[in-house]
Formats: C-alpha cells, sequence, structure tokens
C-alpha cells in the first residue's frame, strides 16, 4: 500500500497532503495541540477522534496523524494495536457488542453470544458480507444490573435473553431493508 | 477578619440560594427521574419524555421534574419518584410508557399512589407516617429499653391503628456523629424530621404531638444535619436501601448531576473552601490520615499517607490522577458515581490537589463510559465559569486545572505506572515499582494516583471531621465501602455499607438472597484479582485485611453471587480468559503462565483432564504470583488458587466422573428428551441450529446426539419440560 503523504518539512504542504485523509477539525486539533507542552500525549486522544469519524483507523489515517503530530509512524500503530478499544478494519454500519463481563457471563451471556453468532453467520471480531452488521465483545459496559446486556452502536439492552437477541437484530433489519441482508436474515 | 476564600464561598451559596429560590419548587409536586447509563438503558429518556407531555397537556404549572443521577438499584430501573407536598415520597419500578400514564392520570392528578407499581411494595399508600428506628452499633449502646419495641406497645395503647404508622428499621444516619450512647435516633418521614430519643416518656410525646397532631416535637429534635438525610427522607422506606449508609454517593439519586447549584446547595465545595482558607495543606492530610481512609481502587494503601509522601517530594511540579479506568469486569460503582454525582469528585480531587500541592489533575476514564465523560466535561466547565477551577481558585491565589484523557480499552491501564504511561501517550505497560509515582510519576513528577471512590470520600471527611469518619468503619480501615452487587443475587445494584458489614447482610438483607432461592454457593470479590469466599463464610466481616486472609481481595468492590447452578471450573477459567487477553506481554510469567494454565483449565472442563494436572496448575499459579512485574500477573492465579482450595472436588469431579455437576462445561452434558414426556409438539426441532432433532408431530421426538452442538436451544424452548440436560 502506498503511502500518499508527502515527507518533507514543508508544513503547508504536509497538511495539504493530509486533508485528504483526515477531515479538518482533527488536523486543526493536531495543529493547535501542537504548541502545547506534552503534545505527544494526545495521540491517544487523537486516535479516538479519527476512529469516532471514520469507525476504524485505516493505514493513510495514521500515517497521516504521524506526520502532522511529528510522532514516528511505528508509534502511532504501537499504540493503536496496544488498545483494544482501537479497530484497524472497517466494521459494519452497525456494531453489536455483547458483553462478556462478569455479571453478564454468570447471567448467560454465552448463549446470547452464541446466538447471534449463529444468526449472523459471523464470529467475534468479523463483520457481515453485506456490511451490516460486525459482531464484537466487550468486558462490561457498567450496567451490571441489567446483565446480560448487548450494546447495538449506542444503545444498551439488558436483560436480553436468546430469543429477545433475534427480535433485536430483526428490528434492525427491518430499519435497512433496503440493504441487502441475504447473510443476516437466517433464523 | 475576613478571608478572601470564605467571601467567595459565601457570596457563590448566596447566589445559588438566589437562583433556586427563583425555581420555586418548594411547594410543587415534584416528579424525579433518575438518568444514567444504567437508567437509560432502562427506559429512562422515554419515561421522561412522556412526563412532560403529560405535564403540558395537563396545563398545570405546580408539577416539576427533577433530573437525578442513579441510585444504584438497577434491576428496577426505570424508577420514578413522586412528592406531593406533605405527603410520602413514593417510588415506583421498572416505569415505562404506560406506566407513566398511570402514575400522572391517578397519583399526580387524583392524589391515588399505584400499589402495585411501588418499589419493592416497599409502603402501602394508606400509611401516612413512617418512623425508622437506627440499628446501627452506636445507637441504643447501654439502653434500658427496645426504643422501637416499646414505641410499638404505645402506639396499640394510644390506640393508634397499626395500619397508619409503618415501622422499620435503618443503619446509622450519622445523627449519632460517631459517638455512642443510650439514645435511639429516629427519623419521621414524610416530616422529614430526625430525633434523638432517650427514654419512654420521649417516645410517648412523638406519638401524642407527631403521630396524633402532625406536629414536630422540637425538643428532640437533631438540629445539625447528618449526611445521610436527604437520602433516607426520600428513600427510606425502602429495605434495599435503609440498611446503607451512604457517604460516598451521598447524593446519587438526590440531585441533578448537571447542576453545580444543586450540588452546591448540599454543601458542595464547602470542603474545598474549608481546606483552602486554612491555607494548610498538612491539616487536610491529618484529617484524611484520622480518617484512616483507604483507597478504594483495590490496594487499600492509606490515601493520608500517600499523599503526605507526594507533598513532602523535592519537586515542586506535581500531579493528581483520577483513576476512572473501572477494569474489573463487573464492576460499575465508579460509573456510578461518575455519572451521578460528578461534582463531588472533582471536589476531592481538588482537595487532595491542594493537599499535595499540585497544579494540575487528570481525568483517566475508560472510553467504554461516554456518559460519565460528558457529564466530568460539563462538571469541569461549570466549575472554571465560577471560579472554582482554574487560576486564583475561589479567591485563594492557588492556581488548578483539570483535564480528562480517555482509556481505550486495556485492562492493564488501570495499573498505575501503566496509566501514567497511557496518559503520556505510549503503550500502557507497567514499569517496575519503586519508584512510585509519587516520587516518580506522570513526565517524571510526584504524581498522586487516587480511585474515583476515594474522592467521593474526601468532602464528608473535611465537613464532618476525620474521626467522624473513621468512626465507621472498622479499627483498620475507615468509613464505607461501595459493592457492585450482581450475579445470582435478588436485588442487583449499588450498594454502600460500612467497612466491617457481614458478608451476609450485603447479600441477604439487602440484595435479597440467592435468585430463585437456590442455596448460595460462594461469593466472589475482587473481580479477575480475587477469590471465592465459600457460603459457610457469610457471617464474615468484609473489610480489606479479613478479605485478604480470606483469600481474596477487596479490590474495587466488585462482588458476585454464585449459585449451585454456576460451576467454580467454568467461573474460574472465565477470570483467566480475562487476565490472559489483557496481560500486555510484557513478562513472560504472566505472559506464558496465563496461557498455560487457561490451557488446562480448558483441558478439564473439555473432560480431558488428569489428576496431575491440578499440582501442574498449583505450581504455575505460585510461580506467576511470585514473580509476575504488575499486580495483574501477580493477582491473576488468585481465582484458581482460592477455587482449588474450597472446591477442589469439583474439579475432581470433573476430571475423574467426567462429570459438571452444575452442568455448565458443554463437554461433559448432554441433552436429552424424555420420550414420555415429550408430546410432539416440534418446537424443539424447528429450534435446533444444526437441525439434529428428529420426530414427527405428536410422536417423541430423539435428539442425534453426534450432531448435537450442546446449544441448549432446545431445552429453552420446549415448554413441557421434556428435554433433561444430563
Ligand atoms: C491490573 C490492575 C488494574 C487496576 N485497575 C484499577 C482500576 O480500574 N481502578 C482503580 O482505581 N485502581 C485500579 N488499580 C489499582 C491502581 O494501580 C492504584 O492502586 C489505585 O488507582 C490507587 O488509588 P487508591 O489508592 O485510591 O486506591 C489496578 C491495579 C492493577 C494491578
Ligand atoms: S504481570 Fe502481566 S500485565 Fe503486568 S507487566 Fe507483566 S505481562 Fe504485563
Ligand atoms: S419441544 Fe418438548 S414437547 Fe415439544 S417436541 Fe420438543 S421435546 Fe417434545
Ligand atoms: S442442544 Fe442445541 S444442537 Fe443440541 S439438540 Fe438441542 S437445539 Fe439442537
Ligand atoms: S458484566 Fe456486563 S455490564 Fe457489567
Ligand atoms: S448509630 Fe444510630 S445514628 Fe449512627
Amino acid at each position: 500500500m502506498s503511502h500518499a503523504v508527502a515527507n518533507t518539512d514543508n508544513w503547508e504542504a504536509v497538511k495539504a497532503a493530509c486533508l485528504e485523509f483526515l477531515p479538518e477539525h482533527i488536523i486543526r486539533y493536531i495543529e493547535q495541540n501542537a504548541k502545547t507542552t506534552h503534545s505527544e500525549s494526545q495521540l491517544i486522544a487523537i486516535l479516538h477522534m479519527v476512529q469516532s469519524h471514520f469507525g476504524y483507523l485505516g493505514k493513510d489515517q495514521m500515517h497521516s496523524v504521524a506526520q502532522l503530530a511529528q510522532i514516528p509512524f511505528a508509534k502511532v500503530t504501537g499504540v493503536a494495536t496496544f488498545y483494544h478499544y482501537f479497530r484497524l478494519q472497517p466494521r459494519g454500519k452497525h456494531i453489536i457488542n455483547v458483553c462478556l463481563g462478569t455479571a453478564c457471563y454468570v447471567k448467560g451471556a454465552d448463549k446470547l453470544a452464541a446466538r447471534l453468532m449463529d444468526q449472523l453467520g459471523i464470529q467475534f471480531g468479523e463483520t457481515t458480507k453485506d456490511k451490516l452488521f460486525s459482531l464484537e465483545s466487550t468486558r462490561c459496559l457498567g450496567t451490571c444490573g441489567l446483565a446480560p446486556v448487548i450494546m447495538v452502536d449506542d444503545q444498551i439492552y439488558g436483560p436480553v435473553s436468546p430469543a429477545e437477541a433475534s427480535l433485536i437484530l430483526e428490528k434492525y433489519l427491518k430499519k435497512n431493508k433496503g440493504h441487502k441482508t441475504a447473510e443476516a436474515s437466517k433464523g | 477578619m475576613s478571608n478572601p476564600v470564605t467571601e467567595f464561598y459565601k457570596a457563590l451559596t448566596e447566589k445559588v440560594e438566589q437562583s433556586l429560590a427563583a425555581r420555586g419548587e418548594a411547594d410543587k409536586i415534584v416528579i424525579q427521574v433518575g438518568s444514567a447509563t444504567c437508567e437509560n438503558a432502562a427506559g429512562a429518556v422515554d419515561v421522561m419524555d412522556e412526563f412532560l407531555k403529560h405535564i403540558q397537556s395537563s396545563g398545570r404549572e405546580d408539577i416539576v421534574i427533577h433530573r437525578t443521577g442513579c441510585t444504584g438499584r438497577c434491576s428496577k430501573e426505570p424508577i420514578v419518584g413522586v412528592a406531593v407536598p406533605g405527603k410520602m415520597p413514593v417510588k415506583y419500578e421498572r416505569v415505562n410508557r404506560d406506566v407513566v400514564h398511570r402514575i400522572f392520570t391517578n397519583h399526580v392528578q387524583k392524589g391515588l399512589p399505584q400499589a402495585e407499581q411501588i418499589l419493592d411494595g416497599s409502603i402501602d399508600p394508606d400509611q401516612q407516617i413512617e418512623f425508622l428506628f437506627c440499628e446501627g452499633k452506636r445507637c441504643g449502646v447501654g439502653a434500658k429499653l427496645n426504643f422501637r419495641e416499646v414505641f410499638q406497645r404505645k402506639l396499640q395503647e394510644a390506640g393508634v391503628a397499626a395500619d397508619k404508622v409503618r415501622i422499620t428499621s435503618a443503619s446509622c444516619f450519622g445523627a449519632c456523629q460517631g459517638r455512642s450512647g443510650a439514645h435511639a435516633h429516629v427519623l419521621v418521614r414524610p416530616f422529614r424530621a430526625l430525633y434523638r430519643v432517650t427514654s419512654e416518656s420521649d417516645l410517648e410525646e412523638l406519638i401524642q404531638k407527631q403521630v396524633l397532631k402532625g406536629e414536630e416535637v422540637p425538643a428532640l429534635k437533631v438540629t445539625d444535619k447528618p449526611i445521610y438525610q436527604e437520602f433516607f427522607d426520600l428513600y427510606g422506606d425502602v429495605s434495599f436501601f435503609n440498611r446503607q449508609s451512604r457517604v460516598a454517593m451521598r447524593n446519587s439519586g438526590i440531585l441533578d448531576p448537571d447542576s453545580l447549584d444543586e450540588y452546591i446547595k448540599f454543601d458542595g465545595f464547602k470542603a474545598l473552601a474549608t481546606s483552602l482558607s486554612k491555607h494548610d495543606p498538612d491539616w487536610v492530610i491529618n484529617e484524611v490520615l484520622k480518617a484512616r481512609l483507604r483507597g478504594r481502587g483495590g490496594g487499600g494503601f492509606l490515601t493520608g499517607k500517600k499523599w503526605q509522601m507526594a507533598s513532602q517530594q523535592a519537586e515542586k511540579t506535581r500531579y493528581i490522577i483520577c483513576n476512572g479506568d473501572e477494569g474489573d469486569p463487573g464492576a460499575f460503582m465508579d460509573r456510578g458515581m461518575l455519572e451521578s454525582d460528578p461534582f463531588s469528585i472533582l471536589e476531592g480531587m481538588m482537595i487532595g490537589a491542594f493537599a499535595i500541592g499540585a497544579c494540575k489533575g487528570f481525568y483517566y476514564i475508560r472510553a467504554e463510559y461516554p456518559l460519565a465523560i460528558k457529564r466530568v466535561q460539563n462538571a469541569i466547565e461549570k466549575c472554571r465559569e465560577v471560579g472554582i477551577l482554574g487560576d486564583n481558585v475561589m479567591g485563594s491565589g492557588w492556581s488548578f486545572d483539570l483535564e480528562i484523557r480517555l482509556g481505550a480499552g486495556a485492562f492493564v491501564c488501570g495499573e498505575e505506572t501503566a496509566l501514567i504511561r497511557s496518559i503520556e501517550g505510549k503503550r500502557g505497560q507497567p514499569k517496575v515499582r519503586p519508584p512510585y509515582p509519587v516520587v516518580r510519576g506522570l513526565w517524571g513528577k510526584p504524581t498522586s494516583i487516587n480511585n474515583v471512590e476515594t474522592f467521593a470520600n474526601i468532602a464528608p471527611i473535611i465537613n464532618y471531621g476525620g474521626d467522624w469518619f473513621a468512626s465507621i468503619g472498622t479499627e483498620a480501615s475507615g468509613g464505607t465501602k461501595v459493592f457492585a452487587l450482581a450475579g445470582k443475587v435478588k436485588h442487583t445494584g449499588l450498594v454502600e455499607v460500612p467497612l466491617g458489614t457481614s458478608l451476609r447482610k450485603v447479600v441477604f438483607d439487602i440484595g435479597g438472597g440467592v435468585q430463585d432461592d437456590l442455596p448460595l454457593k460462594a461469593v466472589q470479590t475482587g473481580g479477575p484479582a480475587g477469590g471465592f469466599l465459600p457460603a459457610k463464610w457469610i457471617d464474615m466481616e468484609v473489610d480489606f485485611d479479613p478479605l485478604a486472609k480470606a483469600g481474596s481481595i477487596m479490590g474495587s468492590g466488585g462482588m458476585i453471587v454464585l449459585s449451585e447452578e454456576d460451576c467454580m471450573v467454568d467461573i474460574s477459567k472465565f477470570y483467566l480468559t480475562f487476565t490472559q487477553e489483557e496481560s500486555c506481554g510484557k513478562c513472560t510469567p504472566c505472559r506464558e503462565g496465563t496461557t498455560r494454565m487457561l490451557e488446562i483449565l480448558e483441558k478439564i472442563t473439555s473432560g480431558k483432564g488428569e489428576m496431575n494436572d491440578l499440582d501442574r496448575l498449583e505450581r504455575l499459579a505460585k510461580l506467576c504470583q511470585q514473580t509476575s512485574l504488575c499486580g495483574l500477573g501477580r493477582a491473576a492465579p488468585n481465582p484458581i488458587l482460592s477455587s482449588l482450595k474450597h472446591f477442589r472436588e469439583e474439579y475432581v469431579e470433573h476430571i475423574v466422573d467426567k462429570s459438571c455437576k452444575a452442568k455448565k462445561c458443554v463437554a461433559l452434558i448432554k441433552y436429552e428428551i424424555d420420550a414420555e414426556t415429550c408430546i410432539g409438539c416440534t418446537v424443539c426441532a424447528r429450534n435446533c441450529p444444526v437441525e439434529c432433532i428428529t420426530g414427527t408431530r405428536k410422536e417423541a421426538h430423539v435428539i442425534d446426539q453426534n450432531r448435537c452442538v450442546k446449544c441448549g436451544q432446545c431445552f429453552e424452548v420446549c415448554r413441557f419440560d421434556a428435554i433433561e440436560r444430563v
């Protein structure tokens, strides 16, 4: 994969090249931040911004961040791969997060996960062929009182039985009727 | 002598009083709706919406909605409170749009509470008055009479109908100020009156005046306002709440977490003003030392000691960090406090910063808690606006500011040296200690890292005194602890009790006991770094040292109740899967040790275990415990070691009998259809994902054991109990 971000000292040229991969507000944020002490400590915050904009951290984006923030690319990827929250691959339109924290596990989250995998035909960390759903697991959403819980995008559901999980899936399928759903509509 | 800080605080409180008075809520009907991640997940946003619509269309102006944080009564959310002036406040559970309609038309409009929806069925709407007798350890010491019983008798003698007055017990109201005596403290709802009675005639007077005439008895009233009073006034009728002692969570479920005004109304920032006006960091440290406050993040190190060490460093650039990483998967008290009372965490942190002489502070909050982040951000901005944060804090000449840094889903970043690296923007791998962060922390400067709950306790310590705080807990540890009660317990949620409270009280009196009334098997504390407490230890005291001695840890306060339906080998495997995934890989004993131990556990739960696996497991566990670099690796074997100690026979059953009594380990169970019971409804066959159930309508069905993947779906869907798990 080629990285179009120019290797040059000319700041304006770097910025212009990065504009192709990053939205302006992130570039501005990095620029403003560069003037502060310990500016390198903002790397994680910057990656959070990139991920919330694109849904994942692409290679070109990380390259641009490295150039703009003047942090070695290897360090940027080092950080991006260390933290589980960061995704390096694009994900589906809806993210289904199954909580596998203790409270949820004790209340049967394993069965819930099995049902979702079965219905979607994917494992944790994968995305359905139609790009509608990605299945992920998380460790405790802090709503253990409602265990077992799942979170679809930002919405938390709980307590959820395997049967209710199917109903929730259906709800999202219905919302996306236009979307080709061959893979996900089984069951 | 005028002190600029005192002046500042006085002006601030006056302004707040005015702006709250302008709301004119005093004689209005208040509908209280919780708002927090858990409340919202349960549907609180819709509930709020629906109430607003009802109020609008009713055209009434004497009804207001008050948004609060969360009380911690998770399994019954959304919770709604309705307070009609002069009447008992009523709480409703599991409210949805329909229930809102019923509450509004019947209770709010017509004054008829909806009995069937009342939280825990705690009050009978006909009861007009409630007496809560303190059952704390300092009330009634050396008293010659049992106040509660005498009161009950006297009520009968006075001819008061039994269904008019409700009598309950509650834990310490804080009215004792930590002093024991032959008195009883009694809270009378809905009059918000707190009395101290010492004799039979006092009780008679209460009956004559308060019960029969609805008049207060000023001579017996306790005049200063104890810390938990507001909470009991609102929630005192519910047994889940009235056995708790709310210090860290004093405002959770009472005030609007986004309102600085409301926080100030409940003595907010008074403690900071007191500390700053004294210009004496050592005084603060000394109070915290007297309080015997131990860090609530897991280690239990004395907070006063930590601050003292930081304050004595030669280097003057110092930092303070609030650890809101809350990594224990199954603990949610820090989220609860950050979302429900963010100003109190901020105040505690500022007092700490002042004590150690820090110029800057950081909140480290996990990215999985977006609402907590939003509320803390709001708190920071509000405080900057009024001059509580920033240059010249409260006119004291001291400057301090705060910033939020987000975690990114790595459990190990809760460990303090890893957390520091993460704030520095690096991979969060731990470092060898010493040097400890108080000596060389963030960017090499002295840094104090404290947990969210630790900070939540600071303002009360300053306001009520270190001695008062110490008197609540045990000899070794002052104050209360918040537990996240979850698992197989009836009432899940956040529970705050004095340190030293028995496990029984938490699990049974407050938690309501084991779900479905199954026998209790064990209580797990401390999350993946903790251990199991077998059911026979139910009367043990919950405190740092007894828990450690019992082979578990306090940890951050996760408490998981396990019943006969839980398999200890399986749960140990669950925890190890977690630590193995979360091991940062820096040192071999942890990286390899957790992987090998997990392999052995997987072997055992899949029925391939051998007896000498247990010795290997124990050897590896000890090695990992002794030679790992950080707390993650050192504590990772705890669940294994403690389950081996208390539940060794379960391991042996898995290995020798190839059986899992709890029917949890998939490889050791199978599903069978009982031909006698099966009526041939075909439901199971239609639900089996691998289509391995055969049979025709109205005839007994059969499972093809070779193809069955043991998903248990048939077991769940059969309505005739014809499928057995064996
Ligand atoms: C693996 C690991 C994870 C930890 N996670 C947390 C956490 O999530 N929250 C926390 O406050 N402390 C956590 N700690 C403890 C911190 O290292 C530190 O002791 C604590 O934040 C100090 O605050 P305290 O003195 O107020 O308890 C963790 C420790 C280890 C070893
Ligand atoms: S003990 Fe585990 S988590 Fe801690 S430094 Fe070593 S490998 Fe990393
Ligand atoms: S669901 Fe139960 S009763 Fe119906 S066919 Fe299956 S085993 Fe028989
Ligand atoms: S346990 Fe699952 S796979 Fe086995 S028969 Fe039942 S439904 Fe089918
Ligand atoms: S364990 Fe699932 S929300 Fe906490
Ligand atoms: S022990 Fe009764 S009020 Fe404290």
